[in-house]
């Protein structure tokens, strides 16, 4: 166990090492002299000037690297173009935004997922099974910048339920609540489509297992022996998706933020996108691959921690 | 890869279990998700065949007189933001979408096929260096990566495919790998090594074949998958530039002016929700068929492992 959790840190400390060297290279891997690609065709001589000195490009390729990869580890990320402030202080400031829509999503895919799920291993081939069979097709398929749009048309534009624009006051709790609620909503449809039919799925088949019937056979009540026998066994696999779940919900943010002009790291990185702010875009990239990478340590760690039956080979799991 | 696709064009037919085209296809259309699914997939491809038969109007004709007209005979779905006829945009979006989306999705997986297969069957430090870029690859959302990389290439309908192709590689690599790694060293081919197979021989001649058709339902079932990431980068304004009517074209447009009308919105997302559900339905049941014993859920990885959504 602690030899393969040493491997599982180290491996994950390497993948980001390399992410981050990768992204110190990114414009030179792009044919081209690097200042015009960052900032486009029309960049006056003086801004192209200006970014080979700021981003050090008259410098030895390792050396731009090397200033790079050191900085991120001290928590450096470089000064943006625009208005020449701390990329990691920009990151600060809507990082909350971002991880308060992230963590919301979750919380309501859960909230209605596992109910939803339980319901159905109670009653499999009832009315709600197969009404929502159909349903859970389309909400596993629908993307989140879809999912964004329709919840955007029917509640904000049509029935102006609820706030469409911003993040809301945080000063404001109710107001910040009610301004989370639809974007942490449209990223939790996919989980309302997946988690019922996993929880489902694995009821049905711990309530076939011999111990299940042996519990009967000694008089055990029903009610007991699903909810507290069999339930807790079938929750697992869903405590193992965490890591997942975070990793989706970030990237979700992407579109959810966009859709509802919310502040966060999806809407700062498309800003500097349309500023071609080059420092800013990498910064953020490089925050996405740090959550994405911890997301994926943690679902390994949490699958392995809470079953040790299972022996997680990355080998023969692969990866589609 | 000219070798690979030499040898899988040349095999008259490969000895897998599942790839009596007859029986597979009965049993997809003998389940109602399978035959609807089907039919949706069908229906997608033919009409980005035949978009130019099937559009009523001309995409791109601009009329300023007739904006933001809710539907009527002439245009069933209403008109945009520049008269334009909100239906034959969608229609010949389904046509760009499957351009940009199938060779996207045919040359990850070549590469990453490929690249899976000599790591695999190698192993050494070729297979080390190829896991460690797969995992690195792998560590941003495909969304960010492909932002990332369009914003240093530039956005047209030629990088989009590359940068959802460069975003899908990896996770063929990591499959083939896997796939080819837990075949090499089944009895059958270790009996074609002692009868002095070459090493090309037994990769492409004994493990490709069977590997093949687990793989291929898998990357059939990607092409949604692009499709959501292609349109997606659309939307965010970072994909296929306008006035090109993709469906993430379309619903940028249409987003920027929900407040007039909401019929531009319409088209593209049933389209979206549409092709996508269809894509899943046919995947499911396919897995389910080949796979009985992962019938059900499994494995949220093929979706969320693209990030697309």
């Amino acid at each position: 166990m602690a030899g393969y959790l040493l491997r599982r840190l180290l491996s994950a400390l390497v993948v980001l090492l390399l992410t981050t060297v990768l992204l110190a290279l990114a414009v030179h891997l792009v044919p081209g002299d690097p200042a015009r690609i960052v900032l486009g065709e029309h960049a006056t001589p003086e801004l192209i000037a200006m970014v080979r000195d700021r981003m050090g490009l008259d410098d030895p390729i390792a050396l731009q690297v090397w200033h790079f990869v050191s900085g991120a580890v001290q928590g450096d990320l470089g000064t943006d173009f625009v208005q020449s402030v701390p990329v990691t202080s920009l990151i600060g400031q809507v990082l909350p935004d971002t991880l308060a829509l992230a963590f919301a999503s979750i919380l309501l895919a859960l909230l209605i997922g596992i109910p939803l799920g339980i319901a159905l291993a109670r009653w499999p081939g009832g009315v709600l099974d197969r009404v929502t069979h159909g349903l859970s097709m389309v909400f596993i398929s629908a993307p989140a910048y879809v999912t964004s749009l329709v919840l955007l048309l029917l509640f904000a534009v049509k029935l102006r339920y609820l706030p469409a624009v911003g993040a809301g006051q945080a000063a404001e709790p109710v107001d910040y609540l009610r301004h989370l609620v639809l974007p942490a909503a449209a990223l939790a449809v996919f989980w309302w489509g997946y988690l019922p039919r996993l929880l489902r799925a694995t009821m049905l088949e711990v309530m076939g297992t011999q111990y299940i019937r042996n519990s009967r056979a000694f008089g055990v009540r029903e009610p007991v022996i699903f909810y507290r026998y069999a339930l807790r066994n079938a929750l697992l696999p869903i405590v193992a998706l965490f890591g997942l779940m975070i990793g989706y919900s970030l990237t979700g943010t992407v579109y959810a933020e966009n859709i509802f002009a919310r502040p966060g790291l999806g809407s700062l990185a498309l800003t500097a996108i349309s500023q071609r702010d080059w420092p800013v875009i990498r910064g953020v990239v490089l925050m996405y691959a740090v959550f994405f990478i911890s997301a994926n340590l943690l679902s390994d760690l949490s699958y392995r921690l809470l079953d040790p039956r299972i022996k997680l080979d990355d080998d023969v799991e692969g990866g589609g | 890869m000219a070798i690979a696709d030499g040898d899988i064009a040349s095999r008259p037919k490969s000895p897998g279990r599942l790839t009596g085209p007859k029986p597979l296809l009965w049993q997809v259309l003998g389940r109602p998700t399978g035959l609807i699914g089907l039919i949706v997939v069908l229906l997608t491809l033919a009409t980005a065949l035949a978009a130019p038969l099937v559009a009523p109007h001309d995409p791109r004709a601009i009329s300023m007189g007739h904006r933001f007209k809710p539907p009527s005979a002439t245009n069933l779905l209403g008109t945009d933001d520049l008269g334009r006829d909100n239906l034959s945009r969608v229609i010949y979006g389904a046509r760009l979408a499957v351009e940009i989306a199938i060779p996207a999705v045919a040359g990850a997986f070549l590469v990453g096929l490929l690249l899976g297969l000599l790591a695999g069957y190698f192993g050494g430090w070729f297979d080390r260096g190829l896991v460690i870029l797969i995992d690195t690859l792998l560590a941003f959302p495909s969304v960010i990566l492909a932002l990332a990389l369009l914003t240093l290439v530039g956005h047209s309908i030629v990088n989009t495919a590359l940068v959802v192709a460069i975003s899908f590689f990896p996770y063929y690599a990591r499959l083939t790998r896997g796939l080819a790694l837990s075949t090499k060293h089944q009895t059958y081919v270790r009996a074609e090594r002692a009868l002095g197979a070459g090493r090309v021989r037994i990769m492409f001649v004994h493990l490709l074949p069977n590997i093949l058709p687990p793989l291929l339902v898998v990357v059939a079932m990607d092409v949604p998958s692009a499709i959501v990431v292609e349109a997606g980068l659309a939307f965010l304004g970072l994909g296929v530039p306008p006035p090109a009517p993709d469906w993430g074209v379309l619903l940028n447009d249409g987003f920027l002016n929900v407040a007039i009308s909401a019929w531009p919105l319409v088209g593209p997302l049933l389209a979206l929700v549409f092709v996508t559900t269809g894509f899943t339905l046919l995947g499911e049941t396919l897995r389910d068929i080949t796979d009985p014993r992962q019938a059900g859920v499994r494995r949220p990885a093929r979706f969320l492992g693209r990030g697309a959504r």
